[in-house]
C-alpha cells in the first residue's frame, strides 16, 4: 500500500531528515520526494510504500503528527487512493 | 506521480474548508424480526442490530485514520418500525424505541433512524399506534429518530395524517420542553420520502432495500464556497461549472469511502448521497455559498434562483463521480444548523415564506425551524400540507422539521447545541387554516403521477 506524506510549514533545517528518520524507524520505503519553497513556506510531498511497515498505520500517523507538532509544521499521511480518486477519472 | 497542486488542494479542503464525510449509515432490515410477542420482537431487533453493526463504528474510525478524511457520524437506519409493530397491535410500540436505543448505545452510533410509518395513502395496521407513540418514544430515548411519510406524487397527500402530525409535532416539543423541545428535532415529516437516505433524522431502511446496506452522505459547503471565492468575477455559467467540478471531487471521496466501508463490513454498497450538508461551524454554510454568488444576505430576492443553480450543479457534478447516487442528494437548508442561515434569520433577511419558496428548488423542506411555542396544531398541520404539496407536485422530496419552542416568542432564541446549532424563533402567519385541516380525507394524486 502506498501513502502520501505532506509537510507544510515554515522552512528550517532538518525537516526532510526528521521525516526520513521516522520512515526508517517504521520501515517505510520512500519512493519519491518533491518539495517547493514559496517565500519562506515549505511544502514537501513524499510518496511512500508502507507495505513492509513494522507498525499499524495509526501509529505511524501519530509519530508524524507529533513530529509536526514539535516543529510547528503541519504533517499528514494519507492513503494514496484518496488523491487518485479525487483527481483522476 | 500525483500532481503537487492536486495533493495540496485536497489537504487544504480537509484542513481549512471542512471537507468531510458526513455519515456512514448502515441500513438494516427488521422485516424478519416481527413477532406477535413484542418482547421477543424487541430481542430479535436488538440482536440483529448488534450482530450487523457491531463493527460499524470501528470500521469508520479505521477508514478515517487511514485515508485522513474525517467521517463525522456513523449511524443506522432500520425498516419503518410500524411494519414490525403491526404483528403485535395491542402493545405500546414504545418498547421498540427502547430496544433500538439500547442497540444504538451498544454499537456506539449517535443516532438510529426508522421509528417511522409510511401513511401517504392511509393508515395500515401498526401505523396509527406508532404515530401516537412518537412523542413518548422521542422523549424517553436518546438516539432514536422518527419520521412519517404523509404524501407522495403517486399517492397524493393523506390529510388525516397531516392533521394528526400537527398535534404530534406539538406533543414532541411539549414532552421535551425542559430539554429545548429536542424531541421535535428528532421527528421528520416527509412527502416522497427516499428509502435510502443516510441523513438523520429522516433516515429509514426502505422495504425494497436489501437485508443490509451501507449508504454514505458527503458534505462540503465550505469547499464549494471557497472555490467560488477564487472566481469573484465569473459569470453565472462559470459559477455553475465551478460548483460542478467541486461537487465531482467531493463525491469521488464519498464513493471511495463508501466502497471501502462496504468491502470492510462485507455489506453491499447502496448509494452515495450528494448533499451539501451544513453545520453551525464557521465556513461550513450553504447560505454563505449563496452569498458568495452575489447576494448581500441569504433570503434576499434572488436566493431561490441561486439555490436552484447550486442544487442542480451539485447533482450534475456528483452524479458522474459515483456509481450509485440516491438519498436526498442536493443542498440542505436547515436554519439552526447553518451559520449563514442563522444570521440571515436573525437580521430579518430570511423569512419563513422565503424558506418555503426555497424548498421548491432544494433537496429538502422547512428544516430545523423554531416556531413560537403557542403555534396551534392546525397551523403546524397547514405548514406540513403546504410543504407536502410542493413535494407532491414537483416530484421531489420535502422533509419538514419544525420545533415549536414551548414558552418562547418570536425574536427569542432556541439553543440546541452541537451540530444542531441555534435558531431565532420565526413567526408564522396567524390566520386560521383550522377548517381546511379538520376536513380530513386525501388530496388526490396530481396529474404528474400518471406517467405510465
Amino acid at each position: 500500500m502506498r501513502a502520501v506524506i505532506t509537510v507544510i510549514g515554515k522552512d528550517m533545517v532538518g525537516i526532510l531528515a526528521g521525516v526520513s528518520n521516522i520512515c526508517v524507524e517504521y520501515k517505510v520505503n520512500i519512493i519519491e520526494v518533491t518539495q517547493s519553497i514559496m517565500q519562506d513556506m515549505f511544502a514537501m510531498i513524499m510518496m511512500v510504500d508502507i507495505t513492509e511497515a513494522n507498525a499499524p498505520f495509526a501509529q505511524l500517523s501519530e509519530a508524524l503528527h507529533n513530529f509536526g507538532e514539535q516543529n510547528a509544521l503541519s504533517v499528514h499521511i494519507m492513503h494514496e487512493d484518496i488523491f487518485n480518486s479525487m483527481h483522476r477519472i | 506521480m500525483l500532481n503537487t497542486n492536486d495533493i495540496l488542494e485536497t489537504i487544504h479542503m480537509i484542513q481549512d474548508e471542512n471537507l468531510d464525510i458526513r455519515t456512514i449509515t448502515m441500513g438494516i432490515s427488521l422485516l424478519d424480526c416481527s413477532d406477535s410477542d413484542i418482547d421477543k420482537a424487541c430481542d430479535k431487533i436488538y440482536d440483529k442490530i448488534c450482530r450487523y453493526a457491531g463493527n460499524l463504528v470501528k470500521t469508520g474510525e479505521d477508514i478515517e485514520a487511514e485515508y485522513g478524511i474525517p467521517i463525522i457520524n456513523k449511524r443506522i437506519s432500520v425498516t419503518p418500525v410500524a411494519m414490525v409493530a403491526a404483528a403485535c397491535p395491542d402493545k405500546n410500540p414504545v418498547k421498540f424505541a427502547h430496544a433500538l436505543d439500547r442497540a444504538a448505545k451498544q454499537v456506539g452510533v449517535n443516532f438510529l433512524g426508522g421509528y417511522s410509518a409510511l401513511v401517504q395513502k392511509g393508515f395500515g395496521p401498526g401505523d396509527y399506534a406508532l404515530i401516537e407513540s412518537i412523542p413518548q418514544a422521542l422523549a424517553e430515548t436518546e438516539r432514536v429518530c422518527s419520521s412519517v411519510n404523509i404524501g407522495s406524487t403517486k399517492a397524493g397527500i393523506n390529510m388525516d395524517a397531516v392533521a394528526k402530525m400537527g398535534h404530534i409535532v406539538r406533543e414532541c416539543a411539549e414532552m421535551t420542553a425542559d430539554n429545548n423541545c429536542f424531541g421535535a428535532a428528532k421527528l421528520v415529516i416527509f412527502c416522497n420520502a427516499p428509502e435510502d437516505n443516510p441523513f438523520m433524522a429522516g433516515a429509514f431502511h426502505g422495504v425494497g432495500e436489501p437485508d443490509c446496506v451501507v449508504n454514505v452522505g458527503v458534505s462540503g459547503p465550505g469547499v464549494v464556497r471557497a472555490a467560488l471565492a477564487k472566481a469573484p468575477d465569473a459569470n453565472i455559467t462559470e459559477v455553475a461549472d465551478i460548483v460542478k467540478r467541486t461537487a465531482f471531487k467531493i463525491t469521488r471521496m464519498g464513493q471511495l469511502v463508501a466502497q471501502e466501508a462496504s468491502r470492510r463490513l462485507c455489506v453491499p454498497f447502496g448509494i452515495v448521497d450528494l448533499s451539501l450538508a451544513p453545520t453551525p461551524a464557521v465556513g461550513d454554510s450553504v447560505a454563505h455559498i449563496l452569498e458568495e454568488m452575489g447576494l448581500e444576505s441569504c433570503g434576499a430576492h434572488g436566493t431561490t434562483a441561486c439555490l436552484a443553480l447550486l442544487n442542480d450543479a451539485v447533482k450534475k457534478g456528483g452524479v458522474m463521480a459515483s456509481s450509485h447516487v440516491g438519498g436526498l442528494s442536493g443542498a440542505f437548508i436547515p436554519v439552526s444548523e447553518d451559520a449563514g442561515m442563522i444570521d440571515a434569520a436573525r437580521c430579518g433577511a430570511l423569512s419563513l415564506t422565503k424558506l418555503e419558496a426555497m424548498t421548491a428548488v432544494c433537496s429538502v423542506g422547512l428544516d430545523m425551524i423554531a416556531v413560537p411555542g403557542d403555534t396551534p396544531a392546525e397551523i403546524i398541520s397547514a405548514i406540513l400540507a403546504d410543504e407536502a404539496a410542493i413535494g407532491m407536485v414537483n416530484s421531489k422530496t420535502t422533509a419538514i422539521r419544525l420545533i415549536p419552542a414551548i414558552g418562547k416568542k418570536p425574536g427569542e432564541d432556541m439553543e440546541f447545541g452541537g451540530l444542531f446549532g441555534s435558531s431565532p424563533i420565526m413567526d408564522v402567519n396567524r390566520y386560521s387554516p383550522a377548517k381546511f385541516i379538520s376536513r380530513g380525507g386525501r388530496i388526490p394524486a396530481p396529474l404528474q403521477s400518471l406517467k405510465n
